[in-house]
């Protein structure tokens, strides 16, 4: 096991209101709600975390856990072109380099879209203007942030295909999206989002979309590039196999809260959740002789209109009635501190998780 | 394609008559005609020849120009022969050429309005979705769909022509005076675009909700782009493709059929004629204009597709 504890602080303690921040990125009780018909949709309910440049976090959960709306909102796409009365309601405070993003005048969040901080989309092909060339997209994403005539931006956009390892880029330049395959449209993709050298990378389900062969290789590439550029990244997914392959820490999310995060080894290894036992259970391992059945989550994502009153995951939790007077029912649980930079929110004591983890979870993976 | 419908055609307008029991010849000499005068006729139109021949010589007049003789009488007719009118004995060539000016400006000069009106219409309303704007154009849009062109263009007229006396309901052709034209045409334009414009804005602001759910909208944000561009440039890049598709179909169908539009302000186009034809039962003129009519819609939708080719690169083929 490294010790990443040592390595740098890509997860930070839990914040108070103190507006002095010391990460390149550092996200305060950030909420994200959204009013509908039927109910205010609490998507993301109180989140903080923080992420230094060079350093990767894995934000995992199911769908509708909130993972992609937290990318959003530090994207400020929230916001942005929205119509219409019904607009997002964003409270808490998102820092990135100093700046903080929620309060800032939203021209000026514009133009760090792109240049400061890019996104990186789950699915390329409906990402990318069906009716705008590779080229044309990326020397646009170029040319708003730089004030250079056409050609030299195509001269970069080239540069870019090249770096991502599309073949004769300077012919592909002038392809349509449709005429390029899944893992090369994501690879235009990464090259469009990376074409102004961001500090900050969210790739939101980077690979979901993809065939299993070419995952394998964007996750390599991403990997590669953040370590040429040095940028911070994000990396959104329900999949705990591309955290692992990429993540220096791992924030877990469930019903739009963070219910535990720490150094990726600590969460991987000893996990101190109910839920991330579950996410672990369910998934496929290569590397375990054992032909048992994968163990699903059971029950379904929480409403998060009506989330469950205490812990939100005590409806579909096994463990919910150890804790005594039926605390996980009517108390919502707070991040605690279980090991150095490792949090968990749960009622259970440190010894009975540790127990279970030990006796009844980890032997079963 | 233009060859199945011109068969299509010439089979409804050389059958129907049959099968109805009308007899041409004796529709073309007048009701008080001597049985040999209108024996003449039949053999001069070559109208007791077998269906196939007289649709090739039909077909021929056209290209070639045709002879009639029967009777003791030659008429000569000129290649593009389309026959002559029952009524009127004048040649429908003519006929056509100077009424499809006048509805080729009707139809062109309400489009531009409409397409202006409509599509800013649209694309104001899916901004301000659900507030005072997009429920206000809307309600606007619903009575242009359901008001008739009758009572808008019958309104107008009355407002602003007999009781304003702001303009003259006179058509002028454009040779002739230039605003004059454009004196006589604008009620017209305007009745017909706010018709159209309704349904353009309907469809602009439904097509352009859609396409701003869409990924590639959030994509260009997240570039960092400006709104303007990203509703000027990309979303409405997108929006174009079904507005150019009903555009194309709209334009083409609007020059053989604004009957109602003509007759309402005394326009004299193709769709005035054609009505005039179907209550005397002028057979040469009706032929004459579906023919155009239907030419018309094809090339329109012949640009239309190259359009699309031009708009979304998904469409060309090597």
């Amino acid at each position: 096991m490294s010790d990443l504890t040592k390595s740098g602080a890509a997860v930070g303690e839990p914040t108070g209101a103190s507006p002095a921040p010391t990460a390149f990125l550092e996200v305060r009780d950030l909420k994200v709600h959204f009013p509908t018909d039927d109910g205010l949709v609490k998507s993301v309910d109180g989140l903080s975390f923080q992420l230094e440049k060079g350093k990767t976090l894995g934000i995992v959960g199911e769908s509708g856990s909130g993972k992609s709306v937290t990318s959003l909102g530090i994207m400020g796409l929230h916001t942005a072109g929205q119509y219409g009365k019904r607009k997002a309601q964003l409270s808490g405070e998102i820092w990135l380099d100093g700046t903080e993003l929620l309060s800032a005048d939203p021209d000026h969040v514009r133009k760090l879209r792109g240049r400061e901080m890019s996104m990186i989309f789950q699915d390329p092909l409906s990402a990318l203007h069906p009716y705008y060339t590779i080229g044309h997209q990326i020397v646009e994403a170029y040319r708003v942030h730089h004030p250079v005539d056409k050609k030299t931006a195509k001269r970069r956009a080239v540069e870019m295909l090249d770096r991502v390892g599309i073949p004769q880029p300077d012919k592909r330049v002038d392809s349509y999206p449709h005429e390029f395959s899944g893992g090369m449209r994501q690879r235009a993709m990464i090259a469009m989002s990376l074409v102004n050298n961001p500090e900050l990378l969210i790739a939101d389900e980077p690979t979901t979309a993809l065939d299993v062969t070419v995952q394998a290789q964007i996750l390599d590439l991403i990997r590669d590039l953040q370590k040429e550029f040095g940028s911070a990244v994000i990396v959104i997914t329900h999949d705990l196999g591309v955290v692992a392959e990429l993540a220096d820490d791992i924030l877990v999310m469930y019903g739009g809260r963070c219910i535990e995060r720490g150094p990726a080894d600590k969460v991987f290894y000893e996990p101190r959740h109910p839920y991330t036992w579950g996410l672990l259970g369910s998934m496929p391992r290569l590397d375990r002789e054992q032909q048992e059945r994968l163990i699903p989550v059971k029950g379904s994502p929480p409403s998060l209109i009506n989330v469950p009153s205490g812990c939100a995951f005590n409806p579909r939790c096994p463990y919910a009635d150890i804790p005594k007077d039926n605390v996980t029912r009517t108390v919502r649980p707070e991040l605690t501190e279980v090991d150095t930079r490792h949090w968990a929110a749960c009622h259970m004591t440190q010894e009975q998780r540790e127990r279970i983890w030990t006796e009844e979870i980890a032997p079963k993976l | 394609m233009l060859v199945v419908i011109v068969m299509v055609v010439f089979g409804i307008f050389f059958l129907v008559p049959k099968w109805a029991g009308v007899d041409i010849a004796a529709s073309f000499v007048g009701k008080q005609a001597d049985p040999a005068s209108v024996e003449a006729v039949r053999e001069k139109l070559g109208l007791s020849d077998p269906i196939y021949h007289q649709v090739w010589e039909f077909f021929k007049g056209i290209f070639a120009g045709r002879t009639y003789s029967g009777g003791g009488d030659v008429t000569q007719c000129a290649a593009p022969c389309f026959g002559y009118s029952f009524r009127s004995e004048q040649a429908v060539w003519p006929v056509l050429t100077d009424r499809f000016p006048v509805t080729l400006g009707l139809a062109l000069g309400a489009a531009v309005l409409w397409l202006i009106f409509g599509l800013a219409a649209g694309v104001l309303s899916a901004l301000k979705r659900g507030t005072f704007w997009d429920r206000g154009a809307m309600v606007v849009a619903l009575a242009g769909v359901s008001l008739p062109i009758y009572f808008t263009g019958l309104l107008s007229l009355a407002i602003f022509a007999f009781g304003l006396h702001w303009l003259d309901a006179q058509y002028v052709p454009l040779d002739q005076s230039f605003g004059g034209y454009f004196g006589g045409m604008i009620l017209p334009w305007i009745t017909l675009a706010f018709l159209y414009a309704a349904m353009y804005a309907r469809i602009t602001r439904a097509t352009m909700l859609e396409i701003l759910g869409e990924d590639y909208i959030r994509t260009a944000r997240a570039k960092g782009l400006k709104e303007q561009v990203v509703i000027g440039k990309h979303a409405m890049r997108s929006t174009m493709t079904p507005i150019l598709t009903m555009l194309g179909m709209d334009l083409g169908a609007l020059i053989g059929g604004a009957i109602l539009t003509e007759s309402t302000f005394n326009l004299p186009g193709l769709g005035r004629a054609v009505l005039d034809a179907i209550k005397t039962q002028d057979l040469p003129i009706i032929l004459g204009v579906t023919l155009i009519t239907s030419l018309a819609v094809l090339l329109a939708n012949l640009v239309v597709d190259i359009l699309y080719a031009v708009i979304d690169p998904r469409v060309r083929l090597a």
